[in-house]
């Protein structure tokens, strides 16, 4: 069994846990930098799954760090890719002009969500950025002018600092490469005094604000870094999908989202990454089964109607949050513990018990 | 001068006076123990002072200036920090994670520095990590370190909350009910520790508690309170022989 020396406080604050750790990420990096080769009927395929790691990214700062589950996601999504394209197609700024000043604008619109949502908790913000969603989709579909309303917006392939981004394999990279350094700055942010107090506010705000937390900042913050790494993820995303119409940008996009983070596993930057590659393979999963269901009594012209997935989906989280609340990244800890204490692992360590404690709660 | 004082504190919710008008004072380098039945107003007292409830009438001055309608985050700035009846810890976050956290009151880096970690950051967090080391010394919190609030049994939660409280380095530490839930070598563990912050750090100390060898034990004043009414105060010994406080306790009509 390994365990950690440590010997210095600066052992802390880095990045990696260990070297070893270190050496995962790095064989890690290289695969990916060499994967295209290995599949490259695949490309365009994964870096949509890089695009949807950058949008978990972002819901897990709020969701899973500090405990504000939003159901609006898809309208930042979509706000980050209008914007983009609108700055580079009509206003002709430069690629990373734009995309930064769309991470402005959806942070801006992050805040503006965040400010009434300070008095609210729980299912009620829920509620309230579903309703926002559901606000900004209507604007998408009605402001012509900017977004092409329900006709659509064509989207060109990037082109930054002069070198086309036209091509699979270099756009693969171009996500890869934003969503390593989102993934850094995020993981900066929550080993530093912001993230602790994103997490104080998620699992006691009385206490965090006794300690000095300025609760109304905080959220302010977690809605705005949130909003603009998902204005960033919009930005590719439109590259991506090559064509906007509103009706991307839809609540099923949103549940799909928070699907993302329930099922990779809240309160951890691998949950986010480990949702997206699920989020991304589910489609195929499920377009597979369709195919292999029997024809017995018209079971097979059943679930061959649209708008199944929507219901899929929704049992798929309900399924998660009853038997595996922590998500694929809780079962992949449980499964190394298994391997590390062998032959002694119990079950019992991650029994979940109920608690008495906190009847009294303030509110 | 004293630390802290509180001027005909009263609030009312609803038609119920939890508070009508309370005074007392706290002098530097004390331990000053509120005590009362059920529902006389002690935890309301420290709510009060951190700033979840409003006054409806009374004044809070803390070092000579009034903290009466400072913002609630505001409060631990200012050198007041608090332990909570019911624990209120960051369950999901490791014991280190929770005492960083009473350094909040301290934090000194910006937004875009921390995004990026510079230098400036890292110096900072060291600097943090140290003061909480040193807290960790203090309460004997060593082999918690990097274990899970929820993995820990109840008396060392109620430590770490402590410790996170002493965490923010404040000039007044309320206690409420540090005992509750402890076991006797526990609360008499909890009583040298009570003293130590006093005598080793200087730190004042307000406490709400019903165990009344650990008041006699570590309080330099006595305050007595009942249906939100100061009725005796003075050492323990006095407190405890007052009549009205036998009442208050016991019942009766004397």
């Amino acid at each position: 069994m390994r365990f950690l020396f440590k010997t210095s406080y600066a052992q802390e604050l880095g990045l990696f846990r260990d070297n070893v750790q270190r050496n995962w990420y790095v064989a890690l990096f290289a695969a990916l930098l060499v994967l295209p080769r290995v599949v490259p009927d695949y490309v365009g395929d994964i870096s949509l799954v890089f695009i949807y790691g950058l949008c978990g990214l972002s819901l897990m700062v709020l969701a899973g760090y500090t405990g504000l589950v939003s159901l609006g996601h898809a309208a930042f999504l979509g706000v980050g890719a209008y914007a983009h394209v609108y700055f580079v197609h009509d206003l002709g700024l430069p690629w990373i002009v734009s995309a930064a000043l769309a991470c402005v604008l959806t942070a801006a619109a992050g805040v503006l969500v965040g400010l009434p949502a300070l008095r609210m908790t729980g299912v009620y913000l829920t509620i309230a950025t579903l309703a926002f969603a559901l606000i900004i989709q209507e604007v998408f579909s009605r402001w012509d002018r900017v977004t092409g309303g329900l006709k659509g917006k064509p989207v060109d392939k990037p082109v930054l600092f002069g070198v086309s981004f036209a091509h699979d394999v270099a756009f693969y990279f171009l996500c890869l490469a934003f969503l390593i350094g989102a993934l850094w700055l995020t993981a900066n942010l929550l080993k530093a005094p912001t993230g602790r107090a994103w997490v104080a506010i998620r699992d006691s705000e009385i206490a965090a604000q006794s300690m000095g937390v300025n609760l109304a900042l905080y959220k302010t913050m977690a809605f705005a870094y949130s909003a603009a790494l998902m204005g960033l993820a919009g930005a590719l995303f439109a590259h991506k999908i090559g064509f906007l119409a509103p009706d991307i940008f839809s609540v099923l996009l949103s549940i799909q989202l928070l699907l993302m983070v329930v099922v990779g596993g809240l309160g951890s930057l691998h949950g986010a990454v480990y949702g997206a590659v699920f989020v991304a393979i589910l489609p195929v999963l499920i377009s597979q089964a369709r195919d292999s269901v029997p024809a017995w009594q018209g079971l097979d012209r059943f679930v061959k109607q649209p708008g199944l997935e929507p219901g899929l989906f929704g049992l798929i989280l309900v399924l998660f949050i009853l038997f595996e609340p922590l998500g694929i990244y809780g079962r992949w800890l449980k499964i190394k513990i298994y391997f590390s204490l062998f032959p002694l692992y119990k079950r019992a360590t991650f029994r979940r018990q109920k608690t008495y404690m906190r009847s009294e709660r303030l509110r | 001068m004293s630390l802290l004082t509180a001027e005909d504190l009263a609030i009312n919710f609803g038609g119920i006076s939890a508070l009508a008008g309370v005074s007392f004072a706290v002098e530097p380098g004390q331990v000053l123990t509120i005590i009362g039945p059920n529902g006389a107003g002690k935890t309301t007292i420290f709510n009060l002072l951190s700033r979840i409830y409003e006054p409806t009438r009374g004044r809070l001055v803390f070092c000579g200036e009034d903290v009466t309608s400072v913002p609630a985050h505001e409060i631990a700035r200012r050198g007041i920090a608090r332990t909570f009846q019911n624990i209120e810890l960051f369950q999901h976050a490791s014991v280190l994670q929770n005492l960083l956290l009473g350094r909040h009151a301290h934090k000194r880096s910006r937004f875009f520095e921390e995004l990026l970690f510079l230098p400036r950051v890292r110096a900072l967090e060291l600097q943090h990590r140290e003061a909480v080391e040193t807290v960790i010394d203090f309460l004997d919190l060593q082999p918690y370190r990097d274990s899970l609030i929820v993995n820990l049994p109840y008396g060392v939660r109620k430590v770490v909350e402590m410790a996170r409280a002493l965490c923010t380095q404040p000039k007044l530490l309320l206690l409420d009910e540090p005992s509750s839930g402890l076991s006797v070598e526990e609360t008499e563990d909890m009583a040298f520790w009570i003293q130590d912050i006093r005598t080793l750090l200087g730190i004042t100390v307000l406490m709400v508690e019903h165990d009344m060898t650990l008041v006699s034990a570590v309080s330099d004043r006595v305050v007595a309170l009942n249906y939100g009414r100061v009725i005796a105060s003075g050492t323990a010994r006095e407190v405890q022989a007052h009549p009205d406080v036998v009442k208050a306790y016991l019942g009766g009509d004397a």
